[in-house]
């Protein structure tokens, strides 16, 4: 048999069948929902009188419009925004009405779709995950094919747990050695988004592999697969080792017992073999990646925290050099500023993309005995679901949290993309751990720096940004 | 599905790369549980010069003068043309929505995000990828003569109008199919009902742990 990368196989086992132009008939394992990119999906099948195809492979959740602040126990009473909570409540009553397990607003399970799939054993080796949001590539470190799709798809997947799909190309994003102390997943990831650019992956799935992916935690491997998409990949995907399937082991929708084992001996396969063709290769030295930090509006404009602000006159590219000033007059930057210069308003630890326990505990470690800088208006801590907050107050992390005078928030997409009531006025500046930097992406007018969680817990403190190395 | 066989209509020169999602359709207007309404709020941030919010009177609104779709003739314009990585960022299908509200029919880029591509078929408009070079002659050629109109005929696929040029593109033949027909996918497939079935029996077997 041919050597076929861990994206073939994938591709291969959930074939239904094709067109003669090669769109594919795909099978889908699993979808996730949420309030924001369903209710014309469930309308639509109202419509068309139209039943879920296997409504157990579905889980819902409530995220991107949910309160931070005030009790849960008060369900969807607690958002005062009555938009938001017509959405929610629109949520509510299509899983109802269509008998589809949903984890409401007060259940201690509720939380970012990205981080409950997984945390729930929902998520699997060798799926085929999808859901109407683009980070859904995350799932694609638990050697998964995961990825996102409009509410027309999310219908299509609803009636009848397939999609159209043309193949992808593959791309292999090799990261060689170790990174060194202070370097996260989330530093690695951006490196290679900076490298390849936001539209050097599109087209392609992107397998992330090398040392520096193989030392990397389950949850780090999730926030490197979780940017996939900024770089332009609609999946990236991470072979299965011994840390998935432990990860994955006892988790409440994982497989128990013998079928465990089954499974498990099946996901040791999900890897590419040795000779495997890929269209694209590229390489990274881990050693040479430093913390990052973005400066404009793409995630691609980033840069080690030592660098400067980047000159676009001396961009050879005019397209690129004209994207480049529009990022610095929307950013208030100067070209040639260092990085670490830049004073900030604002903190936000959160996101699908660094929202994790691990994620908690390395900002905690860094912030340990020390206050936010007074010229740091708000710094807010939005652990990602309420399973995560409830293990970071049983290791006593909010109170590190609220001492240093951050504030600990309930769970939910927060910040990240400002549907909720938290958000930057225009101008504000906030290090941010999420994953797009894009104008008014965390409230109209106000400027994003992504970073990794250490990151932003040290320039809550510094009040501008610092090289967690030396801090 | 509305069907796409020809347009012609005028061309907007959006000039960035990379205009994401968010800038299509600002997120407060996600809130929405319908299809529609998305119209006025089309590059919100960009169009108008005071935040928006939905149920607003977005006609009262002041709008941004250096916009290009604020402009005459682009105003009108049915066809948008940008630079690479058009529709990148998140999966919202509220920019095809917003954009095809708008009066959009098409637009055409040197590249786009695939997901923004595949949900631009679903409410039939059409993608459209053509080179960076012939993007830029399109954009000079709007300089020169703001107004240009271009034919797009999604049967021949080809677009007329940039002087005698006839400028040619590709479209996956499935697509082209179902977009010239304005066929539902769903539809479509759940004339495979059976191996759909068939194929769950298999895995049932193979990977029960999947079910
Ligand atoms: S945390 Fe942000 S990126 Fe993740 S799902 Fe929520 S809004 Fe999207």
């Amino acid at each position: 048999m041919t050597a076929r990368t861990l994206y073939d196989k994938l591709w291969d086992a959930h074939v239904i069948r094709s067109e003669d132009d090669g769109t594919a008939l795909l099978y889908i394992d699993r979808q996730l929902v949420h309030e924001v990119t369903s209710p014309q999906a469930f309308e639509g099948l109202r419509m068309a009188n139209r039943q879920p195809w296997r409504r157990e492979a579905m889980l819902a959740v409530p995220d991107h419009n949910v309160p931070t602040l005030g009790s849960r126990a008060d369900g969807i009473e607690g958002i005062a925004d009555l938009v938001s909570r017509e959405q929610v409540s629109t949520l509510d009553n299509n899983c109802a009405e269509f008998k589809i397990v949903e984890f409401k607003m007060n259940d201690i399970r509720q939380g970012i779709v990205h981080v409950i799939g997984p945390e729930e054993g929902f998520t699997l080796p060798g799926m085929t995950i999808v859901c109407g949001d683009s980070h859904t590539s995350t799932h694609g470190a638990f050697g998964a094919l995961a990825f996102g799709i409009g509410t027309s798809e999310v219908e299509h997947v609803m009636a009848s747990q397939s999609l159209m799909q043309k193949k992808a190309k593959n791309m292999l994003v090799r990261v060689n050695g170790h990174v060194g102390a202070g370097v996260t997943a989330k530093d690695i990831v951006l490196a290679i988004i900076g490298k390849i650019g936001t539209a050097g992956g599109t087209g392609y799935t992107i397998e992330f592999a090398g040392e520096a992916i193989e030392d990397l935690s389950v949850e780090g491997r999730m926030t490197v697969c979780n940017m996939a998409i900024e770089g332009g990949a609609r999946a990236g995907i991470i072979a299965v080792d011994e840390k998935t399937i432990e990860y994955v082991k006892g988790r409440p929708f994982a497989p128990k017992g013998e079928m465990f084992d089954k499974a498990a001996a099946a996901w040791l396969d999900l890897h590419s073999d040795a000779g495997a063709h890929f269209d694209c290769v590229v390489e990274l030295s881990a050693a040479e990646i430093a913390p990052q930090v973005s400066w404009g509006t793409s995630p691609e404009m980033v840069v080690p925290v030592a660098a400067k602000v980047p000159n676009p006159e001396t961009e050879g590219d005019a397209v690129k050099a004209n994207g480049m000033r529009k990022a610095l007059a929307y950013m208030g930057l100067e070209a040639g500023q260092a990085i670490d210069s830049i004073a900030i308003d604002k903190v936000f630890i959160g996101s699908c993309t660094n929202s994790r326990i691990e994620d908690m505990r390395a900002a905690a470690a860094v912030i340990k005995g020390r206050k936010k800088a007074d010229s740091v208006m708000l710094a807010m801590v939005v652990p990602g679901s309420g399973l995560v907050k409830q293990q970071a107050e049983a290791e006593g992390l909010d109170k590190v949290f609220l001492e240093a005078g951050f504030e600990w928030r309930e769970p939910g997409c927060s910040m990240c993309l400002a549907m909720n009531a938290d958000r930057l006025e225009p101008g504000e500046r906030c290090a941010s751990t999420s994953n797009r930097n894009f104008e008014g992406r965390q409230g109209q007018g106000g400027r994003t720096h992504l970073v990794s969680p250490a990151m932003a817990a040290a320039a809550a403190i510094a009040g501008h940004f610092v090289d967690v190395r030396n801090f | 599905m509305q069907a796409f066989t020809q347009h012609t209509g005028i061309v907007a020169p959006l000039d960035r790369p990379n205009v994401d999602t968010d800038a299509i359709i600002p997120k407060q207007y996600l809130k929405s549980i319908h299809r529609t309404g998305f119209g006025s709020n089309a590059f919100d941030d960009w169009r108008y010069l005071t935040p928006g919010e939905p149920g607003m009177d977005h006609a009262k609104r002041a709008k941004n003068p250096e916009f290009v779709l604020n402009q005459a003739p682009f105003d009108r314009a049915s066809i948008l043309l940008a630079r690479e990585n058009f529709g990148c960022g998140s999966s919202r299908e509220h920019a095809v929505w917003a954009l095809d509200q708008f009066g959009f029919r098409a637009v055409i880029a040197p590249s786009f995000a695939d997901i923004f591509f595949n949900n631009s078929f679903k409410s039939g408009m059409l993608p459209i990828v053509l080179s960076a070079e012939i993007v830029d002659k399109i954009f000079k050629a709007i300089e020169v003569s703001p107004g240009l109109e271009l034919t797009i005929d999604l049967e021949h696929k080809t677009i007329r109008g940039l002087g005698d040029e006839v400028i040619e593109f590709n479209v996956d033949d499935f697509r082209r199919y179902c977009l010239l027909n304005g066929l539902d996918d769903i539809g479509l497939t759940l004339r495979h009902a059976d191996e759909i079935k068939a194929y769950e029996a298999r895995r049932k077997v193979d990977a029960p742990w999947l079910f």
